[in-house]
């Protein structure tokens, strides 16, 4: 087979291989797990007659239980996987250091002080690891401790790795799977959820933030996960609500399913409160790993730049044609991204929700950056305000974390209609030119089409600070397109497509912009991958500071 | 950018440009056989004109030629149908003549006659030949006056699906129905009882109204298990007429080829000299000129039957052209200038073996082939090995769109013997890069490999006999899956040494995992595979894109413990498909029989949906109420749209 001799003389690595094929119908495992597979009542002893050496031993395998063997299993029967072998999956082998294994809760009411209601390291595994070698925190609740439930020692855990992760510097992902508080405690579990709230806003800007939703998670604790950069889900076995169902029924009387209400397919395509779904634990702790190599460890260090095989001077001769003749009809913004990208290697986030917009990370010759593009493909690719509200937030976390930003614009224009003015397009809107004015990241804008009005000066214009504004040969800048424009230049006026060929010739066409020096230059679409690769070569060391501020303030 | 390269080491050909024969032509088609066309005009020294629908202003075609024009939308009925905006065509730009290709207005004795009035040479036959071939029920007169064997069979046009049922009856089961004005396969059905001979009869006769605006139909005698072989002549306008060898097409699916060579493993001398003067003395009789096709259905006695002549350059027109060193569009260019055949029956060679593969846009899972549409992301043709000819139209970026055929391009080689031409053709096929639709390349590898096809025991039936669940990709041998999942186990080790690798200054310094050995699981169809491998040297670098060879394969590689974990993952639940009827292709609805409420029996009609001028029948899979019609006439459907819910 030709194929694999290609690849066999492009691997030397496959002549060293010497595997056997052994076709096993389960994978027998023998690593650190194995220690979960003590007895279920390792829990249960009497501490008395034990030396210091064998207490700390029996704590140890307890923590690593969790919830015991039983609880176990019924998370394995509900399809997910305990809080440690996420951590596992999720880390690089043995990299994990784990903090707070011996914290117990301190509730002394409703029989909780008793032995068996002490599980050491409580309801949560907290700690730092290593992505692909690099430093993050963690914290995993464990579902089978309580249903997951927030305790104060639970929160003080989780606390204690944000403040580290803040000092060090160094990204914090959150592993969400839990009932909510820790009923029994009362306050102390409120307080609990304040101190994390209260860090989650601290650390927004300085450190990466993830969520992981992997379980339930609703009432108050839905706020950290909102609070954080970036809110990823598990289909079908994670739930993000404020009440549930059984509570909308009394208030509201709607039925709904958990689902429904706040399943993955919810929050990816109605709500967009969350960023992205996985098809279940394992695809997703996996996808996060590649994620997080996308992102700088903290707001003090530049976007990672990896090992790129893809030449940065590879030319793209599919783009020539790919902006259809008539400027009428659609085509895929992502077939443009995925030309120009390192290996068509592109995370989008939020895929399914205001589709008008495309955002998401790539590389450009190794090193990460913010894709943002009007998506003609859906509604034209006008912006409204689910577009502009995901396209900012999106915008401000790349300039947080100096990560470059790529802008390919083909918008006809703002969403006109009553829903859109009752919601607040304006409101919504401005938050985009907003994001887009006080980004100090390189910005580098790539006209292919339309960008009429308002939008045009919102898509990281010339006039927004763009570094490098570059139009392709089918780029109109324009207030409008023609027929509207003609309507109101020419209002009464006979010869309507006389007028409208007349302004189709002077305004449909990126020179306009050009000789205004709005766009640097008219590229050829087949090199922009080149000439933005060499861009951002220049631009990585651009230095562009906005005046003192105490915070600027968004129009929210 | 001459991307559609038609390169022909086997031409013998000289080309003359002091030769006079016309200044500037015009291409009435699209797509690769515009291409191929234009290339042959260059050579000649004649400048050309290219028309194109609106969709089509940047395609090959149109970028090769030294003046386009646009005749039109994309709806062919619109543009290369559009013979009004062709003849203005073929006025604004002072054509003396004009090329039709093959397909759209080809055989269209309409087309042929106003050219003529305006003083304009059709490079082509006559009108005369054009009307007399082109109607099946006048062809086989004519064929059986000129002592052509033919197919026993009804010579007249079918009133209705009644009178349909009535003949086949008279002829005998099976039956083939086809549409009068027909070719190509289309508006074809082959009936073996009553029920689907009027079924049949509806069918073809919506499919022939639709592509060729004529819905007579008639109805023959379908031969089971023969082969198709073609036998191309050429005639010029002062009697003479010669026959180039045959083609061997018999690797069809739904009536349209997929496979062709030249020559056949099939004919004796005899029998190719029969065939070859039976369709030399058919030309004579209908005073034919240009470059035609004399077609014929071969049983396994070697009896052959007249089955119909195209009167235009056939799609698999290079493999004769490879064999006998001829450059047809030339001969067709000369004769149409009025120069006599320079050359005699006793100088037409066999030289070696020629080989076509036609690279479809299209799911070969599914039915052999259902059309799929979208924009060729990555495209590469295997040009640069020797003896491979590749006829395209299409180039990176390219879309493939619903509204034309799906042909990606015709991958032709070239050998001394049959063993070196297939060898090759195995060769070009892997080196074949296609990315952004589905194409057909995995069926196409397999049917040149298969021992039946190698040892030449082929028939029209080749595919469903073959392959009779429908086509499921490419068995893996042993060493095969071996050596895949080496492959598979090579490639994620080294995506995941590059995944730990960040180059400039860091603030946190990077633990790697310090490994020597991973161990890893593949899946790999249902089997997991445990596989360890250990480091050896420190550059692992994929440099080359590798494309699919064969089919494609899913493949999983997880760790260990990831692998030993995937146990606890839920099971999705798969939609239920017997109450849900999706689009299998993208196409546009032409009716919908049901409505929400009907009762509905397992195989009935639910709705048609056309593609690339194929209807297809979508019928239920159960027997049901139908809850909710979610597309209605006319309604252009993508692939995977819900049409129908069931109860």
């Amino acid at each position: 087979m030709a194929t694999y001799t290609l690849m066999r003389s492009s691997l030397g690595l496959l002549h060293g291989l010497k595997c056997s094929f052994k076709s096993v119908g389960q994978i027998p495992y023998t690593g650190v797990l194995t220690q979960s597979k003590v007895l279920q009542n390792a829990r249960c002893y009497s501490v008395s007659h034990l030396s210091v050496q064998e207490r700390i031993e029996k704590k140890r395998k307890a923590a690593l239980t969790g919830g015991g063997q039983l609880r176990i299993a019924a998370q394995h029967k509900r399809g997910k996987l305990t809080a440690r072998e996420r951590l596992e999956l999720l880390l690089d082998p043995d990299s994990f250091v784990e903090y707070d294994m011996f914290v117990e809760h301190r509730c002394s009411d409703f029989g909780m002080e008793a032995d068996h209601n002490k599980y050491p390291g409580d309801s949560v595994v907290t700690g730092q690891g290593r992505i692909n070698g690099r430093l993050v925190y963690v914290f995993s609740q464990d579902f089978t401790v309580f249903g997951g439930s927030l305790s104060g020692a639970h929160a003080q855990k989780v606390c204690k790795i944000m403040d580290q992760a803040m000092m060090v510097g160094a990204p914090v992902i959150g592993l969400n799977d839990s009932g909510g508080a820790r009923i029994q405690e009362g306050v102390e579990s409120l307080a609990g959820y304040a101190d994390i709230f209260l860090r989650n806003v601290m650390a927004s800007g300085v450190v990466p933030q993830i969520s992981l939703i992997m379980g339930p998670c609703a009432g108050g604790a839905v706020y950290s996960p909102a609070l954080t950069d970036f809110t990823f889900m598990v289909k079908d076995t994670s739930y993000l609500f404020i009440t549930g169902p059984d509570v909308v029924k009394s208030v509201t009387n709607e039925d709904v399913t958990q689902e429904e209400l706040g399943g993955a397919k919810t929050h990816t395509t109605v709500s967009g409160v969350a960023h992205r779904a996985f098809e279940n634990d394992i695809d997703a702790l996996l996808n996060l790993r590649d994620f997080f190599n996308f992102l700088p460890l903290s707001n003090k260090d530049p976007a990672p730049v990896t090992e790129c095989h893809d030449p940065r001077d590879r030319l793209v001769p599919g783009l020539d044609t790919i902006v259809p003749f008539e400027s009428t009809k659609a085509y895929d913004m992502l077939d443009i991204v995925h030309g120009i990208v390192d290996e068509r290697e592109f995370f989008e986030i939020m895929p399914n929700y205001a589709k008008n917009i495309v955002v998401g990370f790539a590389r450009m010759n190794g090193r990460t950056v913010g894709i943002v593009g009007n998506q003609p493909k859906v509604a034209s690719g006008c912006l409204d305000i689910n577009s502009s509200v995901k396209g900012a937030r999106f915008v401000r976390f790349c300039d947080a974390f100096n990560i470059p930003i790529i802008t390919f614009v083909d918008v006809p224009g703002f969403l006109p209609g009553t829903a859109q003015e009752y919601g607040g397009i304006i409101r919504h809107g401005a938050k985009l030119l907003y994001a887009f004015a006080e980004a100090t990241v390189p910005k580098i804008t790539v006209i292919t089409r339309k960008a009429y009005g308002g939008a045009y000066d919102v898509m990281s214009s010339k006039h927004l600070r763009g570094d490098v504004n570059y139009a392709w040969p089918s780029a109109e800048v324009a207030v409008m397109g023609a027929k509207g424009a003609v309507q109101i230049i020419f209002r009464g006026k006979e010869n309507q497509a006389e007028a409208e060929a007349e302004y189709v010739e002077k305004f449909a066409n990126p020179f306009p912009a050009a000789v205004r020096g709005f766009v640097d230059d008219i590229i050829q679409p087949s090199t922009t991958r080149k000439r933005i690769c060499r861009d951002l070569e220049v631009l990585a060391s651009k230095k562009q500071t906005n005046p003192w501020k105490k915070h600027a303030n968004i129009p929210l | 950018m001459q991307r559609c390269g038609v390169i022909i080491c086997r031409y013998s050909t000289v080309y003359d440009p002091n030769e006079k024969t016309f200044d500037k032509i015009l291409i009435a088609n699209r797509g690769e056989i515009a291409c191929r066309v234009i290339k042959t005009c260059k050579k000649m020294g004649i400048k050309t004109v290219a028309v194109h629908s609106d969709v089509d202003s940047s395609a090959v075609h149109v970028k090769m030629a030294d003046e386009a024009v646009c005749v039109g939308p994309a709806p062919t009925s619109k543009s290369y149908l559009n013979m009004d905006a062709i003849m203005n065509a073929i006025k604004q730009t002072g054509a003396q003549a004009v090329h039709p290709g093959y397909g759209f207005l080809s055989e269209n004795k309409e087309f042929a006659k106003r050219l003529e009035a305006e003083g304009v040479t059709f490079i082509g036959p006559d009108t005369h030949a054009i009307q007399a071939m082109g109607d099946k029920i006048e062809s086989k007169l004519i064929a059986k006056a000129a002592k052509v064997n033919t197919i026993p069979g009804f010579d007249g046009v079918v009133k209705d699906a009644e009178e349909a049922v009535k003949i086949a009856g008279e002829i005998g089961y099976p039956v083939m129905i086809k549409a009068s004005a027909g070719g190509g396969g289309k508006g074809m059905r082959i009936a073996w009882n009553d029920e689907e001979t009027r079924e049949g009869f509806r069918f073809s006769s919506q499919e022939a109204a639709s592509s060729f605006g004529d819905d007579r139909l008639l109805i023959e005698k379908f031969i089971d298990n023969p082969r198709h072989i073609e036998i191309q002549v050429l005639a010029d306008k002062h009697g003479n007429a010669l026959w180039l060898n045959e083609r061997e097409c018999s690797i069809q699916r739904r009536n349209q080829k997929v496979v062709e060579e030249a020559p056949s493993t099939f004919l004796d001398p005899d029998t190719r000299r029969a065939m070859g003067e039976q369709a030399v003395s058919l030309a004579k009789a209908v005073k034919y000129s240009s470059a035609g096709t004399v077609e014929f259905l071969v049983d396994t006695k070697k009896n052959f039957y007249f089955l119909e002549m195209n009167t235009r350059l056939q799609v698999e027109h290079p493999i004769t052209e490879c064999i006998t060193g001829l450059d047809l569009v030339q001969q067709m260019i000369l004769i149409a200038k009025g120069y006599k055949l320079q050359q005699k029956q006793s100088d037409i060679p066999i030289n070696g073996w020629a080989i076509e593969s036609r690279v479809y846009a299209e799911d070969p899972y599914k039915s052999f082939g259902l059309p799929s549409i979208g924009r060729l992301s990555q495209y590469q043709e295997p040009l640069d090995l020797p003896n491979v000819r590749v006829d395209s139209g299409i180039q990176e970026g390219s879309d493939i769109s619903i509204y034309y055929d799906p042909m990606i391009s015709k991958l032709v080689t070239y050998g001394k013997t049959r063993e070196e031409a297939l060898k090759k053709m195995e060769e070009a096929l892997d080196n074949y890069v296609i990315r952004g639709v589905t194409h057909n390349i995995p069926l196409l590898r397999e049917i040149i490999v298969h021992p039946r096809f190698v040892s030449g025991d082929i028939s029209t039936k080749f595919l469903p006999e073959v392959y009779p669940d429908g086509f499921k990709g490419h068995m893996l041998t042993a060493g095969e899956r071996r050596e895949l999942l080496a492959t598979a186990a090579a490639l994620y080790v080294a995506a995941q040494l590059r995944s730990q690798k960040f180059l400039g200054d860091l603030r946190v310094s990077i633990v790697p995992a310090e490994s020597r050995q991973w161990e890893l699981c593949v899946e790999l169809d249902q089997g997991v595979h445990m596989l360890g491998v250990s480091r050896s040297g420190n550059n692992y670098t994929v440099s080359k894109i590798v494309q699919n060879i064969t089919s494609h394969f899913k493949l999983r590689v997880l760790s260990k413990l990831a692998a030993y974990l995937s146990k606890h993952m839920p099971e999705k639940i798969p939609e239920d498909t017997s109450s849900i009827l999706r689009s299998p292709m993208p196409g546009s609805v032409v009716a919908v029989s049901v409505k929400p409420g009907d009762n509905v029996a397992e195989g009935q009609e639910i709705c048609v949906i056309e593609a690339m001028k194929m209807q297809n029948s979508m019928t239920a899979a159960k027997t049901a109420k139908v809850k909710s019609v979610h597309c209605k006439a006319g309604d252009t459907v993508g692939e995977g749209d819900l049409l129908v819910e069931l109860e």
